[in-house]
C-alpha cells in the first residue's frame, strides 16, 4: 500500500497551487461580490494545460491521470470554488464523455479546442421538472430529414452562458418513458438560447444558466454514443463527475480551515491568542481530521477510476462525505472568526455559501446514499 | 550559446525554518523548492536560448532530493540538469560551494553562467562573485535587464541610486535580480516532458571535485553556536482610535528619531 503521490502528481499539484494562489485567490472576493465570470483565467489555465489535465495527449490534452486532475480541482477550488466548478464541468462533464463515447470524428472535432481551453464545455441534463429523476426529462429529439430536431428547456446548466460545446440529453423515443428513451447529443452555442442566468446563494464567479432549445436542427453525426443509450453516457459521466465535486468540496473545506487557523493565531482575546484556547484548538483539530478523511476518500475514488476499477459507490461516498465536511468546516470557520466571520470582510462566509451546493449538484446527498446502498445490497 | 544556471534547493516558503542545534545547519527535512530568484535566472536563460539558440543546463550542489526542485527548471523548459551530490559535500560554506560549482562549470564550459541574486535561506548574495573569481570571468550582479550581442553582454545593474549599464565579454557570470522578468509557470506538458530530459546526479569524484576542498573539510567558516534571535523588545502596539498617527509621531520624537 502506498499513499505517496508520484513526482509528477506532486509537481502538477504544485503548479495548480502556485497558479491558484497568485492568479485566482487574490481576486476571488471581488469576483464573488461582482458576480463576475473570469473568462481570462480559463484561457491562462488552458495555456498551462489545466483545462484538459486528464484528456489524452493525442486530443491536445495534457495526458496526466485522473488523480492529477482531482488534485488540480482541489487547488483551484481552494482559491475559488466557482473556478473549480467551471473547470470540473468543462472537463469531466463535457470533454470526457466525448473522449469516452465519441466517434473518431467527434473526438477530433470537439475535444482539442476544449482540452486547450480555447472554448468551454457544458452539460445539459437537468430540466425544470426533472432533477434527481433525470430519466423523466421531456426535451425531445425527433428525426427530420438529415438530422434531429431538438426542442425543450434545460435548467441550471453550468457554463451555460459561456460554453461553445454542449452535451445535451433528449428523448428520442417518445414511446419509451424513463431513462431508456433518452439519447445524448453534441450541440454548439448556436443551437441553444440562453434564457436566463440563475441567481444563486454562492458560486458567483461561475455561470449557471437556463437554456431553451427551440427546434434546433442538428445533423445525425451529432448523436453521442448510440441512440437510446444517452442515460448510460449521463450516468458514467456523473460517476466520474462526483469525484471532481468531492475534490471541490475538499478544496473549500481546506480554504475554510486555512482562514480559521490564520485568524486564530492573530486574534487576541482575554490576553492571549484565541488559538491557545482549547475550544478553538479542538475545532481546528476536528476540521483538519475530517478534511484529511474526505481527501483520502476522494483520492481513492480517483485512483480506482484511473485504474479502470468500479468507482461508482466509492465516488458517491467521497462526494457524500466531502460535501458534508465542506459545509461543516466552513460553518465552523465562521464560528472561529466570530462576528468577523459573518461579514464580507473575511472569506469565511463565502466558503459557507459555496460549500452548500456540493451537497446538491452532481446528485444530492440523498441520491449518493441511494447509489451507495444499491451497491451495498447488490446480490444479498 | 551554452548557458548554465546555478540553482539551489531551499526550504519552501511555507516551511517554518529552523537551525538544527546539534549540527548548526539549517533543517532541510521539510518541503523544498527552487530558490525564488533562481526562477528568474532560469527564465532569463530560457529567453536568451529562445532568441539566440543553444542550450540551458541547470547545475546545483545539494542533497539528492534537490533534483525534485531542479526538475521544475526542466519543466519550465531547461534542457538538462546536473546535480553534484555527495555526503562529503554536506556543510559546504560559500568558499567550498564556490569551489565545487566552479570545478563543475569548468567542465561544462558555458558561454554564460547565470545565478539568482541570492538564496532565500542563507541570503549570502556573494556566491556568484566567488565562482566568477575562481573561473577568472567578468561578473555583473543585481542585473535587471540583460542583452547579448555578438560576444558581449550588457547588463543594466540596479543600484541604490539608479542603474549602472555594464558591458562584458563572454564568457561571463551574471547574477539577476527578481526585477529582470516574470518567471513562467511550468506547463503540464513541461512537467510531463521533464521526466524524459537528462537528469544526472554525480558524485564529487565524478565531477572531478577534490573531497577535501568541499564539505566541512573545505569550509573556511565554522558555526560556533546558534541561538534564536532575541525577543523584540520595546514594542508598542497601537489600536487606532483616530489618534494613532499622532501617537506614532510622539513615539518617534521621544526616541529622537525625528
Amino acid at each position: 500500500m502506498d499513499f505517496a503521490l508520484t513526482n509528477e502528481q506532486r509537481e502538477i499539484q504544485a503548479l495548480a497551487r502556485e497558479f491558484a494562489e497568485s492568479e485566482i485567490a487574490p481576486h476571488a472576493g471581488d469576483w464573488d461580490r461582482e458576480h463576475r465570470f473570469p473568462r481570462e483565467v480559463f484561457a491562462k489555465l488552458g495555456e498551462l494545460g489545466l483545462m484538459g489535465v486528464c484528456v489524452p495527449e493525442e486530443l491536445a490534452g495534457a495526458g496526466a491521470d485522473f488523480v492529477s486532475y482531482v488534485l488540480v480541482l482541489e487547488e483551484l477550488s481552494r482559491a475559488d470554488a466557482g473556478v473549480g466548478v467551471t473547470v470540473a464541468v468543462h472537463t469531466s462533464a463535457a470533454t470526457l464523455p466525448i473522449v469516452t463515447f465519441g466517434t473518431e470524428e467527434q473526438k477530433q472535432l470537439f475535444v482539442p479546442p476544449l482540452a486547450r481551453g480555447e472554448v468551454l464545455g457544458a452539460f445539459a441534463l437537468t430540466e425544470p421538472g426533472s432533477g434527481s429523476d433525470a430519466g423523466s426529462l421531456r426535451t425531445t429529439a425527433v428525426r427530420e430529414g438529415d438530422g434531429w430536431r431538438i426542442s425543450g428547456t434545460k435548467q441550471w446548466c453550468t457554463n451555460g452562458s459561456h460554453a461553445s460545446t454542449f452535451v445535451v440529453f433528449a428523448r428520442t423515443d417518445p414511446g419509451t418513458e424513463g431513462a431508456r428513451g433518452v439519447s445524448a447529443f453534441l450541440l454548439d452555442a448556436d443551437h441553444v438560447e440562453v434564457t436566463r442566468e440563475e441567481e444563486k446563494l454562492g458560486l458567483h464567479s461561475s455561470s449557471t444558466a437556463d437554456l431553451r432549445l427551440d427546434g434546433a436542427l442538428v445533423p445525425f453525426d451529432r448523436l453521442l454514443h448510440e441512440e437510446r443509450k444517452g442515460f448510460a453516457v449521463a450516468m458514467a459521466t456523473l460517476d466520474g463527475g462526483r469525484i471532481g465535486i468531492a475534490a471541490q468540496a475538499v478544496g473549500i473545506a481546506q480554504a475554510a480551515l486555512d482562514t480559521a487557523s490564520a485568524y486564530a493565531v492573530e486574534r487576541e482575546q482575554f490576553g492571549s491568542r484565541i488559538a491557545d484556547f482549547q475550544a478553538i484548538r479542538f475545532k481546528l483539530a476536528d476540521m483538519a481530521t475530517e478534511i484529511a478523511a474526505a481527501r483520502q476518500l476522494t483520492l481513492r475514488a480517483a485512483w480506482l477510476k484511473q485504474a479502470g476499477l468500479p468507482h461508482g459507490a466509492e465516488g458517491a461516498m467521497a462526494k457524500l462525505f466531502a460535501s458534508r465536511v465542506a459545509v461543516r468546516t466552513s460553518q465552523e470557520a465562521i464560528q472561529v472568526l466570530g462576528g468577523y466571520g459573518y461579514t464580507r470582510e473575511f472569506p469565511a462566509e463565502r466558503f459557507y455559501r459555496d460549500a452548500k451546493i456540493t451537497e446538491i449538484y452532481e446528485g444530492t446527498s440523498e441520491i449518493q446514499r441511494i447509489v451507495i446502498a444499491r451497491q451495498l445490497l447488490r446480490g444479498l | 550559446m551554452k548557458i548554465a544556471v546555478c540553482v539551489k534547493q531551499v526550504p519552501d516558503a511555507t516551511v517554518h525554518k529552523r537551525l538544527d542545534p546539534s549540527t548548526h545547519r539549517l533543517d532541510r527535512s521539510g518541503e523544498g523548492a527552487l530558490n525564488p530568484t533562481d526562477l528568474n535566472a532560469v527564465e532569463e536563460a530560457l529567453r536568451l536560448r529562445d532568441a539566440h539558440g543553444g542550450e540551458v543546463a541547470i547545475l546545483s550542489l545539494g542533497p539528492e532530493r534537490a533534483m525534485d526542485s531542479l526538475r521544475k527548471a526542466l519543466a519550465m523548459g531547461a534542457d538538462r540538469a546536473v546535480l553534484v551530490s555527495d555526503a562529503a559535500a554536506a556543510g559546504s560554506d560559500l568558499v567550498a560551494t564556490s569551489h565545487a560549482l566552479a570545478t563543475a562549470l569548468g567542465r561544462e564550459e558555458p558561454d554564460l553562467v547565470l545565478f539568482g541574486q541570492q538564496s532565500s535561506d542563507a541570503d549570502g548574495a556573494v556566491l556568484w562573485a566567488a565562482v566568477a573569481d575562481r573561473l577568472r570571468r567578468p561578473m555583473v550582479s543585481q542585473v535587471a535587464e540583460l542583452t547579448i550581442e555578438g560576444g558581449t553582454l550588457t547588463g543594466k545593474r540596479q543600484t541604490e541610486f539608479g542603474y549602472d549599464v555594464i558591458s562584458a565579454p563572454l564568457p561571463a557570470v551574471v547574477a539577476v535580480s527578481d526585477a529582470i522578468n516574470e518567471p513562467r509557470y511550468p506547463s503540464l506538458k513541461g512537467i510531463m516532458g521533464a521526466k524524459s530530459k537528462p537528469q544526472e546526479t554525480v558524485s564529487l569524484a565524478d565531477a572531478g571535485i577534490e573531497a577535501d576542498r568541499v564539505g566541512e573539510a573545505g569550509s573556511k567558516t565554522t558555526v560556533r553556536a546558534v541561538a534564536p534571535p532575541p525577543a523584540k523588545s520595546d514594542q508598542v502596539k497601537l489600536e487606532d482610535d483616530g489618534s494613532a498617527a499622532e501617537k506614532i509621531v510622539e513615539y518617534l520624537a521621544e526616541k529622537r528619531l525625528i
